[in-house]
């Protein structure tokens, strides 16, 4: 509750802060930045909680994306002209939308393309999972590098998801009445708002789960998969439907963030991007939701800032090393330990 | 609560006399043979376990004690043989469905969940006779309080049956060893077994932990729980239990009541006079 409202209260005063200093366009940063940290709260409950190394979550956030992406940008006007066609369109299912030159097309409403993306991507994650996490050891980091790889030369070499252009001009998706997820400036506060919404959501959804019978099971997993098996928990189907739903988060987000970008490239899939989401659960302390939702959501935003210049990348590998080597536990507990040391040394100087 | 047969819960003021066997056994392993690479590790290992009773399973180090353990859990499958519980064949189910059906353990080595406190480490053992899912976590449905509040309970109950109410909030990783093998004992109790497999309970314990330990074995045994028990500590062996199986190169050697087998010439040079002498007196 009290988390709760911390949390809304950030995100308002972030927005309100960008406003008051008129850095407004700080706020399409922070949006994917939103974006992205919901991934990581998402593979936050794999690694940290469960205790699975997935380096395919770059590659489900694109599944995503680009699922919605072809769908929506389909032209169906010639087949929708009759019979099914017809009835789809009135049906709702095909919407119409201009083109580039001003033309009318048809394509699949966001709605079944996003529904379409999540059971995709859902499938994906089982055929991937499914073999991979009945075993003990670290067989899903290998299964879904291997997986991510190829999602990566499939989209790069596949001509109708654009090749190394992506799919671009994207519509907009209409979630309500006067709310669009899109790029236009002049939706980007809602877009901001709805992106730390989804954010929001993960984040209750994910502290609920890991606050649970379900939680304890994948912790106990991670703690020794053989005695918790022995303790009568089915591991393999604990992992697998864990795997699952983050899979769904990252699709989800990523379907989202193609909608407001109005575009999305192979780089999303890239392996350093799976990397980038791994180190970040690393920096925010493993077994720790919150942690993955600050660290994650900062550093993200440096990077889209372009802080790190061309050492982008390099950054986050930096991070995950540095992690590994010294703090295991991510950086925000040992730096909350000092603080609280710091204070006491403080209040007990003052007192003396 | 403990699901109790009445048929098999021996009178609660008498413990220490041998229960009387009435009904038919709640183990029954059969011709059970398992090897690694070319060692047979377990060789035709046939015994029962009655209902009520506390059973130990002795023998010298590498004798196949643990991997008896091992293949009843369903951590290990068998190369043949058979296991019956209460006549369901369990060999080579996973060691889930082993716990769902009743059979619990613990470990020689501990295998507690070292990022976890002790009520936690318990509370996992609830896991099996509970049903709370992702939605009704995820959306906190009042089952979900519900069933939390009954699980926390239930392993507060257990850690106080074995004496450590008193450290359910610490991280087991900080216990001392001692503790810890009562913690996983709890553990162990909170999956409501029919059936407790406890490898080598006691090693690690000083004498008076160790007596103890004897003590809540027994306790256990009291609320109608079956004790499968291997361990080196002669006096807690013949102080506990009702019969007791000697393994030797993972073939069966004698069985028979703590009274028989301490003067069985066999087992004593199955011992070759080492502890098990000076431990009979
Ligand atoms: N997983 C395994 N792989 C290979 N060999 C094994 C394995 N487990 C046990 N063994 C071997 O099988 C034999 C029996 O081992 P087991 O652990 O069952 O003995 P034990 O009676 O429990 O001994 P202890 O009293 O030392 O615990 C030993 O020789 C051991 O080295
Ligand atoms: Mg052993």
């Amino acid at each position: 509750m009290l988390s709760g409202v911390a949390f809304v209260a950030t995100v308002v005063g972030l927005q309100l802060l960008t406003a008051a200093t008129g850095r407004g366009y700080y706020l399409t940063q922070l949006t994917m930045a939103a974006y992205y940290t919901t991934v990581v709260m998402g593979l936050c409950l794999v690694m940290g909680y469960a205790g699975q190394i997935s380096l395919g979550h770059g590659a489900f956030f694109a599944i995503g994306g680009y699922t919605s992406a072809y769908l929506t940008t389909l032209d169906l006007s010639g087949w929708a002209a009759k019979g099914v066609g017809l009835t789809l369109r009135k049906a709702g299912v095909l919407v119409a939308r201009q083109d580039l030159y001003g033309g009318e097309c048809l394509g699949v409403t966001p709605w079944l393309a996003f529904a379409a993306a999540v059971c995709l991507t859902a499938a994906v994650a089982f055929v991937i999972g499914y073999p991979a996490l009945r075993l003990k050891g670290h067989y899903l980091a290998m299964a879904t590098l291997g997986f991510g790889l190829i999602v990566y030369r499939l989209v790069l070499g596949t001509e109708r998801l654009g090749g190394a252009d992506g799919i671009s001009s994207v519509p907009a998706w209409k979630i309500l009445p006067g709310l669009d997820v899109c790029g236009r400036s002049v939706c980007r506060i809602q877009n901001y708002y709805v992106a730390f919404a989804l954010a929001g959501l993960t984040l209750f959804m994910v502290l609920n789960l890991v606050n649970s019978r379900t939680g304890r099971a994948l912790r106990s997993i991670h703690g020794g998969e053989l005695a918790a098996n022995a303790m009568g928990i089915n591991t393999a189907q604990y992992k697998l439907k864990v795997f699952l739903i983050s899979a769904v988060i990252a699709a989800v987000a990523g379907c989202l963030m193609t909608h407001y970008n109005g575009a999305i490239g192979p780089s999303e899939s890239g392996a350093m991007k799976s990397v980038r989401y791994v180190a970040l659960v690393a920096a925010g302390g493993m077994a720790n939701v919150w942690g993955a939702l600050v660290v994650g959501g900062a550093l993200e935003f440096l990077s889209l800032r372009g802080c790190f210049g061309s050492a982008d990348h390099a950054v986050f590998g930096l991070i995950l090393i540095l992690i590994v080597a010294l703090v295991p536990e991510g950086p925000l507990r040992p730096l909350g330990r000092g603080v609280v040391r710091l204070f006491r040394a403080v209040t007990g100087r003052a007192g003396a | 609560m403990l699901s109790v047969d009445p048929g098999s819960v021996p009178a609660a003021g008498v413990p220490a006399s041998p229960p009387v066997f009435a009904s038919a056994p709640l183990l029954r392993v059969e011709g059970l043979c398992r090897s690694f690479g070319g060692l047979l590790a377990v060789d035709d290992v046939s015994f029962s376990v009655m209902p009520g009773q506390i059973k130990a399973v002795i023998g010298p180090n590498g004798a196949g004690k643990t991997t008896v353990f091992n293949i009843i859990s369903g951590i290990l499958r068998p190369d043949s043989g058979r296991i019956l519980f209460s006549d369901v064949p369990i060999a080579g189910l996973p060691p889930f469905r082993v716990g769902e059906l009743g059979i619990s353990r613990t470990f020689q080595n501990l295998s507690l969940f070292p990022n976890m406190t002790a009520i936690e480490n318990v509370m996992v053992g609830c896991h099996c006779r509970t049903c709370c899912g992702v939605v009704a976590s995820v959306l906190r449905l009042p089952r979900h309080y519900r069933e939390e509040r009954a699980i926390r309970d239930a392993a507060e109950k257990h850690l106080a049956a074995v004496g450590m109410a008193d450290k359910a909030g610490v991280s087991v990783a900080s216990l001392p060893f001692g503790q810890r093998r009562l913690v996983e004992l709890a553990r162990a109790l909170a999956t409501q077994p029919r059936l407790l497999l406890l490898d080598e309970p006691a090693s690690g314990l000083n004498t008076r932990e160790t007596g103890d330990l004897a003590r809540i074995i027994r306790q256990v045994r009291d609320t109608g729980v079956t004790v499968l028990l291997v361990e080196h500590d002669m006096s807690l062996v013949m102080d506990v239990s009702d019969s007791i199986l000697v393994l030797n190169y993972g073939k069966p050697v004698t069985e028979g009541p703590p009274a028989e087998i301490r003067n069985d010439p066999q087992v004593i040079s199955v011992y070759l006079g080492g502890d098990f002498g000076s431990a009979a007196d």
